[in-house]
């Protein structure tokens, strides 16, 4: 019945074609795409919005696989190992009805390269991108980079001439409160074309007709509504409902009330993201705590205090009912690099905890201010919560600041806070992506999101030299190496892996993606 | 006040006092309504529970060092599946008892609730007094900036102020000057109705003969207005300010709710109602309705007891 509908649907689209909905499919998530700047914010629900819209070189399909996107076929060049050659796809245009060829590549490449721009981290190892020709485009690194591909999945192209008429060649600042027109528009290659968007409350897309990939994607979602409802009971009621079809963060409290609705589905995996606290250990004194004239977190005695603190199994059990899985690194299992030693959780021990801190001279405690996003991982403040009590237990006073994740993560771009939870997704599978944001200490380049002020130069030539690493077991030596640091040091507390809940339609044909991130050109009904 | 005053007795001023109020016109209204005296008991059950919480409830928390998360989402009643331990009324998703916690979260509410009236009624009082007895534009302006605020939402009101204020203080202190900042929120969005009484009951005092006779002898308009007007337009504020007292704990309920009052660290009813609200559908129901139910009751038997006095007071009614 549903398929005839269809069928019915898009005979009608085809006659009339008009951009009517045929089957459209309401979405909706805890939190909002940051900013529609695709460069701006590096941040999941922000590049899941864009994903619709625009489209990188390569792409990641809902399994993982890196796929052709704008690029058809890509290698290192044979001439120049320090190159990597991109050939473009043919005959694609913007929304706005402009061609696409290598000069909006070079341009968007620049652009993500910007101070400004927060994926210049993934493009640290660029020294210059060139276009031989219409449709061929070239990637110069320092030194031959073998995962530069990997790279790019979330790195968007956008069109030179449209950035150039709206005044949007520069990348927003979105830390220091910027609002610029590519901000608010978007004008890309991608399966969908913006309609409207009203931040935080609704966003409107429709199918793009010209879109190259159809015919080779099922493409049976032809209007998407996408609403981020921040409160979880009124998220899965809009779904119980049928207000929604399709919620990509099912409160793990209501998985089985899902489940059970006649229609509806619950589908989990294993989620590529890891869920942490990080501390500032690098500065003198403390702007968030209650003890003058030096830093406790700069005692590593404190630091391994907090690690054990924390509950994990506790969390685990009562916080997420089992939908997690403790972690004692800051890097999911997907991850070139993980391996189980490094994912030991360590014991949970009150005493041991509080013996630490009084060996570092805090035997009394000290109180000190926790950041927590409220709409950003699953149960973000409940975890907040939950460690100020456990921290209580060693004496420490948290005042927990829970926030939007909007106002949340320029704390952490700006160094405003002392102690704050995190989550990492690594898009590229590889740790250089975790050691390049979180680990090298923070510069023009790198370390955008390290909130830590870990900074150790030894560490950061080591992280900057994986790049050009063609040796892939000296490549991953150094990995190892690297990652022992960090665990030594301790400078964040892991907490757990996430797992996905998407509930959504019974209906709907989709697996479940470890990025958290649903490309509906991939969906189809039946 | 229409009770009968007696003279005070020299010798034993106490037992004639106590037995003066037993037999005032207020008393007798009283010990004929049994719903005012239902919601009397209620009320004084609440507030003493409130009051003595520290002593009564089971334990601290807001003291986040005693709380066990293996205690989390335990029913009432029934022992934890982890460690056996068994709540009253069960425990919230941190392990919080949740008894121990209405008792704590009440005295939030109250604390804003009583607090906030009082303001309100500071600041309502005073202007209505001046608005009343100075005429002219003072009590224009005054009582049209009374209008404009009238013509928004209290809540919205609240809100707007509450957002104001936490813009301007540094966040290390936001936590510790929430409560502060809620009754201030509350308190400025509640003086309308306490300016308005008070200046229609002035406005009658004011041609009284006794007003122009301290007029005459030349005592101040502010001696005038504290000592001599002020006494006789108190009952009327006395009946608003009880039920504004239902009506300001509500609003901190509300505001709590809504993510903007107590922090979650310190639950008041209104946090307490929106953590439960979070879990309605997986069926840990209690973390919801005992937290409602504390606070229907509080806000319904104040209510009941402003209706009640509003009507023991008003002369026509008898």
């Amino acid at each position: 019945m549903q398929t005839k509908c269809l069928t019915i649907a898009a005979a009608l689209l085809t006659a009339t074609s008009l951009g009517a909905s045929a089957e459209a499919l309401r979405w909706a998530r805890a939190g909002d795409s940051l900013t529609l700047d695709p460069h701006a914010q590096n941040e999941g629900p922000t590049s899941a919005l864009a994903h619709q819209i625009m489209e990188p070189l390569v792409m990641r399909d809902m399994t993982g696989a890196i796929v052709p996107a704008l690029a058809t076929e890509w290698g290192p060049s044979e001439s120049d190992p320090n190159v990597w050659v991109f050939k473009l796809r043919e005959g694609v245009s913007f929304h706005d009805g402009a061609e696409f060829d290598s000069e909006d590549a070079v341009f968007s490449f620049n652009r993500a390269m910007t101070p400004d721009s927060d994926y210049k981290e993934l493009l640290a190892s660029v020294k210059e991108v060139r276009a031989p020709g219409k449709y061929e485009f070239e990637i110069v690194t320092d030194g031959p980079n073998p995962i530069m591909p990997s790279n790019l999945t979330n790195l968007f192209i956008i069109d030179k001439g449209w950035a150039e008429a709206n005044n949007a060649v520069k990348v927003q600042d979105y830390e220091g409160g910027e609002d610029t027109y590519a901000a608010k528009n978007a004008n890309g290659t991608g399966p969908y074309k913006l309609v409207s968007r009203e931040p935080d409350t609704k966003t409107v897309l429709t199918i793009n007709e010209e879109y190259w990939g159809k015919g080779e994607f099922p493409m049976e979602v032809t209007e998407i509504v996408y609403t981020p409802i921040q409160n979880a009971a009124t998220r899965v009621a809009a779904l119980l409902s049928g207000e929604v079809d399709f919620i990509q963060d099912v409160p793990v409290q209501d998985l089985s009330r899902v489940a059970a609705s006649d229609g509806l589905d619950v589908r989990t995996a294993p989620q590529n993201r890891v869920i942490f606290f990080g501390m500032n250990v690098g500065d003198d004194d403390l702007a968030t705590d209650n003890v003058d004239g030096k830093n406790p977190f700069a005692d590593i005695r404190v630091r391994q205090a907090f690690n054990i603190a924390i509950n994990r199994d506790a969390i685990m059990k009562v916080v997420m009912r089992e939908q997690s899985q403790p972690a004692g690194v800051i890097m999911p299992p997907f991850v070139n690099g993980w391996n189980a030693g490094l994912d030991q959780v360590p014991d949970h021990d009150t005493d041991a905890a509080k013996a630490l801190m009084t060996e570092a001279g805090y035997g009394d405690g000290f109180s000190i201010r926790l950041n927590c996003p409220n709409d950003r991982y699953i149960n973000d403040e409940a975890i907040c919560q939950a460690a100020v009590g456990m921290l209580a237990q060693i004496g420490v006073t948290v005042t927990l600041e829970a926030l939007p994740k909007a106002q949340h993560f320029p704390l952490i771009n700006k160094l405003e806070t002392d102690f704050y939870m995190l989550g990492w997704g690594v898009p590229t599978y590889d740790s250089e992506y975790i050691f390049n944001f979180l680990v090298h200490s923070r510069d023009e380049k790198y370390g955008s999101w390290n909130g830590t002020r870990f900074g150790n130069s030894g560490l950061d030539s080591k992280i900057e030299a994986l790049a050009s690493e063609t040796d892939l077991p000296k490549r991953n030596s150094m990995i190892a190496e690297i990652w022992q640091v960090v665990q030594d040091e301790q400078i964040y507390v892991p907490i757990h892996h996430q797992v996905l809940n998407w509930g959504m339609r019974s209906d709907i044909q989709t697996i479940v993606a470890p990025d958290d991130t649903a490309k509906f050109k991939y969906f189809s009904f039946n | 006040m229409t009770s009968v005053r007696t003279a005070p007795d020299r010798f034993n001023p106490m037992a004639l006092r106590i037995r003066a109020m037993w037999q005032s016109d207020l008393a007798w209204a009283f010990r004929h309504s049994p719903v005012a005296m239902v919601s009397f008991v209620v009320v004084v059950l609440l507030v003493s529970g409130a009051l003595l919480a520290p002593l009564v409830a089971p334990h601290d928390p807001f003291d986040p060092a005693t709380l066990n998360l293996m205690n989390g989402f335990t029913a009432p009643g029934t022992p934890n599946a982890f460690t056996g331990e068994s709540f009253w009324l069960g425990t919230d998703d941190q392990g919080r008892d949740v008894f121990s916690t209405i008792l704590f979260g009440m005295r939030i509410s109250l604390l804003v609730g009583f607090a906030a009236v009082l303001l309100g009624m500071v600041i309502g009082v005073t202007l209505g007094l001046i608005a009343g007895y100075r005429g002219g534009w003072t009590e224009t302006i005054i009582m049209r900036v009374a209008d404009v605020q009238l013509t928004f939402p209290a809540i919205l009101v609240a809100m707007l102020i509450f957002g104001i204020a936490k813009g301007f203080t540094p966040v290390e202190y936001r936590d510790q000057i929430a409560i502060w900042v809620l009754i201030l929120a509350i308190g400025l969005s509640d003086w309308v109705q306490f300016a308005r009484v008070v200046r229609g009951a002035t406005l009658v005092e004011t041609k009284k003969e006794y007003v122009q006779a301290a007029q005459l002898i030349g005592r101040s308009g502010t001696a005038i207005m504290i000592r001599h007007i002020l006494p006789n337009v108190l009952s009327p504020v006395l009946v608003i300010a009880t039920i504004s007292l239902a009506l300001a704990i509500i609003a901190e309920a509300t505001l709590s709710f809504l993510g903007v009052g107590a922090p979650p660290t310190q639950p008041s009813l209104g946090t307490l109602i929106r953590i439960g609200q979070g879990f309605l559908f997986s069926g840990e129901w209690w973390i919801l309705f005992f937290p409602a139910c504390t606070l229907l009751a509080l806000a319904l038997s104040v209510n009941l007891l402003g209706d009640w006095l509003r009507d023991a007071l008003n002369p026509k009614l008898r």
